[in-house]
Parts: structure tokens; sequence; C-alpha cells
């Protein structure tokens, strides 16, 4: 420090680094990142079922054939008010992912607390805030992709194996591909856009803590 | 530039505000630290002792007076300078040891070397090196809750030193280790200032800090209370808790 004519700025490292610290932390918090990402993982697995069994009921229906016509109407399925997705399950869907959304955030936002001390032990060892920004953007964005896969999953076999209970052969026989899969895409962008919303404000709050925090708080 | 204090504090306050009263935790405190001095600050909780440590490290800013470190006064450094000057001249090390639980020892120190823009594998390789030094070249793949008290303290150590500091701050570091422990952490300490020329602050309770001490400064009420060499504290402490220092 004595020969330097100015004092120069610290080091940003690379979002790669920043990666393998986030990474770490997630495997050896196993359980508690499984239970931030159950939050993601029912969520679009509901939105992924509803919007699956819709397709298909919605493609035989177009079928209109009396025999399938009989195992729709057995099914509870509205034959003359089902083309189009009901408004109120919407609201129910949209109930679903905004819970998850406020979840996934209270969830992070408890880690953050949790772990204010060793923000703050970063921050004397001399992390910069942007360092701090990307790990926790990170791990929660990582959280909700994973979640997002998985519920994407569960949300599809759960759906296709129902529908395909009720509705035997004709769901293989009229198979909606393009729909299914304009579904699943919604799905997966949906659960995307949820990852990232919720990943921004823990990570911002997280970045804000100075250094002194790590001396302050008791263990 | 060389008989610059290593630390030099100016006037300095820092006060908080309770509803329309003032609060000083320090008060107008000027103080010079050597290069290469093992400093102890003594005083009870409260009495502005950590306030002022953690000025003196970068921590927090003052709300008057100034803080010039190697000659540059802490104030006029932007958040990612200071940043600089906490990575590369100051070690820290904690009465709670602050390890990262989910990084092993080696990841824990390799961590403070990679934030001074090492890669991870020259990091790994020098925080290797650093454990080495503390006598904890077969700990490196253990987490910090599978090391003892002392052992964390050490590994603490490492990380202090692995990115070679002018000035290692320790915040009660024997605070929670038992006697024998503690007396191995203050050698450690001691070896640091010896060996590599570190000068060495200390916030202390603990009055075996005082024997590897140069310097003790006393805090009270916001205020530096005395400051006096070891050899004067010597006397005056054992007349008070005579075996403690023998």
């Amino acid at each position: 420090m004595d020969e330097l004519d100015r004092i120069p700025d610290q080091t940003v490292i690379p979002w790669s680094v920043a990666f393998s610290v986030s990474w770490g932390s997630l495997r050896r918090r196993f359980f508690r990142s499984l239970i931030t990402m159950a939050g993601v993982i029912l969520a679009i697995a509901f939105l992924t079922y509803m919007l699956v069994t819709d397709d298909v009921t919605n493609a035989l229906i177009l079928v209109n054939q009396d025999q399938l016509n009989i195992l729709l109407q057995k099914a509870d399925v509205d034959i003359i008010a089902a083309t189009g997705t009901d408004k109120r399950m919407m609201l129910l869907i949209g109930l679903s992912l905004f819970t998850c959304l406020v979840g996934i955030i209270n969830s992070m936002l408890m880690s953050v607390t949790e772990r204010i001390r060793e923000i703050g032990t970063m921050k004397c060892l001399g992390a910069l805030s942007t360092f701090i920004l990307k790990i926790y953007f990170i791990e929660s964005a990582l959280q909700g992709v994973i979640g997002t896969l998985i519920g994407l999953l569960v949300g599809f076999v759960v759906g296709f194996g129902i529908s395909v209970h009720s509705f035997h052969g004709y769901v293989w026989q009229y198979l909606p591909v393009v729909e299914i899969l304009k579904s699943l895409g919604i799905s997966a962008v949906i659960g995307a856009l949820i990852s990232v919303v919720a990943a921004i404000a823990p990570a911002q709050w997280a970045s804000a803590k100075e250094p002194v925090d790590a001396m302050r708080v008791e263990q | 530039m060389t008989s610059e204090p290593i630390i030099r504090t100016v006037n300095i306050s820092k006060i908080y505000k309770i509803g329309e009263e003032e609060l000083y935790a320090l008060r107008d405190v000027s103080l010079e630290i050597r290069r290469n001095e093992y400093v102890s600050i003594m005083g009870p909780s409260g009495s502005g002792k950590s306030t002022f440590f953690n000025m003196v490290g970068a921590l927090d800013k003052p709300s008057k007076g100034d803080v010039f470190m190697a000659g540059y006064r802490l104030t006029d450094l932007s958040p990612s300078q200071l940043a600089w000057v906490r990575c590369h001249n100051i070690g820290y090390v904690f009465q709670s040891f602050n390890l990262i639980p989910t990084m092993t020892a080696l990841e824990n120190v390799a961590i403070a070397r990679i934030f001074s823009g090492r890669t991870p594998s020259e990091a790994r390789k020098d925080a290797a090196e650093a454990l080495g030094q503390v006598g904890l070249s077969d700990r490196l793949e253990h987490v910090p809750g599978a090391l003892s008290g002392g052992q964390q303290q050490r590994v603490a150590i490492a990380r202090a030193i692995v990115n070679k500091p002018s000035i290692i701050l320790a915040d009660e570091p024997t605070g929670n280790l038992d006697l024998h422990t503690g007396e191995e952490i203050i050698k450690l300490l001691s070896d640091m200032k010896t060996n590599f020329g570190i000068t060495i602050i200390t916030a202390t309770h603990d009055t075996k800090m005082l024997s590897a001490s140069d310097t003790v400064v006393w805090i009270k009420d916001g205020r530096v209370d005395r400051v006096a060499a070891r050899s004067d504290v010597k006397i005056e402490v054992g007349s008070i808790d005579g075996s403690t220092l023998a």
C-alpha cells in the first residue's frame, strides 16, 4: 500500500467463479434448497398439469365422436363450455404462481438473514457488493430453474397419465403434440420469469449488507 | 513514507442518533499505531472499543474526524478502493471465527485469495501454503464443523495472512477458546508479527493477550483512557491480578 500512488479499484470477480461458489452452497445446503425449490416445483407442476390436460381434452372434444363424448362426460368435462380455458381455473393458476413467487422470495430472504455474518465476512475479505449480488442471484435463479424443470416433468407426467387413464387409446390417436409443446414452453417461460423476479430482491438485499455486519451479529 | 504510522486516527467521533438525542460511541479519539507493533485495545463492553476497532479496520466510517492508513485518508476512498484495502492490506480474525460453514478449510482460505484477483487454482495453491504455515496441512478438506475451535481460528488466521497483509485485526480472537488453545493462538499471532512484520491490532478482554503486546490502549466511555507500553502494564495489572501475566 505504501508504494502506491493511488489505491486501485478492487478486482471484479467473474460470473464463473460466482457460479461455482453458489453451486457449492446449494449442494451443501441440499435439503434447505429442496424446500425452496418445492414451492416452484408444485406451482409449475400444477400449471403444466392444467395446461396439458386442457390441451388433450380440447383436442378430444373437437373429434366429436359418440363413444369419446361419453368418456368425456364421464370425466366431468363440459363438452360445450370447455372449448377454451376456464377463467376461474386461470385465476387459480395465477394465484398458485403468485404464492410460489412469494414463497421463494420469503425463503431466500430468510436465507440471507441467516447468512448476514457470512456476507459481512466476505466483504471483510474484499468482496464487492456486485459479487454478493451475483452469488445470491445465481443461487436463487438456479433453484428456480431446477424447480421449474422438475415441475414441468412432474406436471406433464401426471397430466398425461391421468388423460390416458380417462380416455385410453384416444389420447394417442388424437395427440395434440404442438399444443402440448406450446404449453410446456409457456410453463417453462413462466417458471423462468418467477425464478428471476424472485431472485432480484433477496440478492439486492444481501449485497447491501455492510462488512461491519460480520462483527455485529451474535451467533 | 516509512516514518508515517501505519494507522493514525485524528479526532474521530462516532455519533448515533436515538430520536432527538445524540449518543457518542467514540469522542475525539486520536491515536497512532506504528508498523510492526502489537497493540491490544482493552475496554469493557460498551466502551467504544469495538466501534474504534471497526474504524481502524476500514469497516465503518467515523461521523467526524479522519482515519489514515499508510498515509491514505480512508474517507477519501471509494467503496471499491475500500474493498481493495480490506482485501490486500488487512487480515481479519473474529471471535467466532466467521468461517463459511459450507466451505472446506482450503476453500475458506482460497476465497480470500480469489478476491485478490488470483485464479481459483492459484488461490488453492496459496491457501494450502497458508494453512501449512498455521500447522493445518492435514486438515485442508475438513469443513469448519469437523474442526476444533482452535483449528477453526487457525484457518481464520491462514485466511487473514493469505493475501500478505500489513495489518491483522483480531477481535477477541481468544474469546471462544480455552486457556491453552487461546495461548497457542496468541503465540501464532505474535509469530506473524515477528516472521512477516505484520502489525497486529487486537480488541480484547483477555489479560493473557497483554503479554504479547507492545502497546496497550484502554478505551473508556468512548475516549482513549490510557496508552501504555507493555512493561508498564505488567506492574500495574500484576498488582491487581497477580498471576495472570506471570
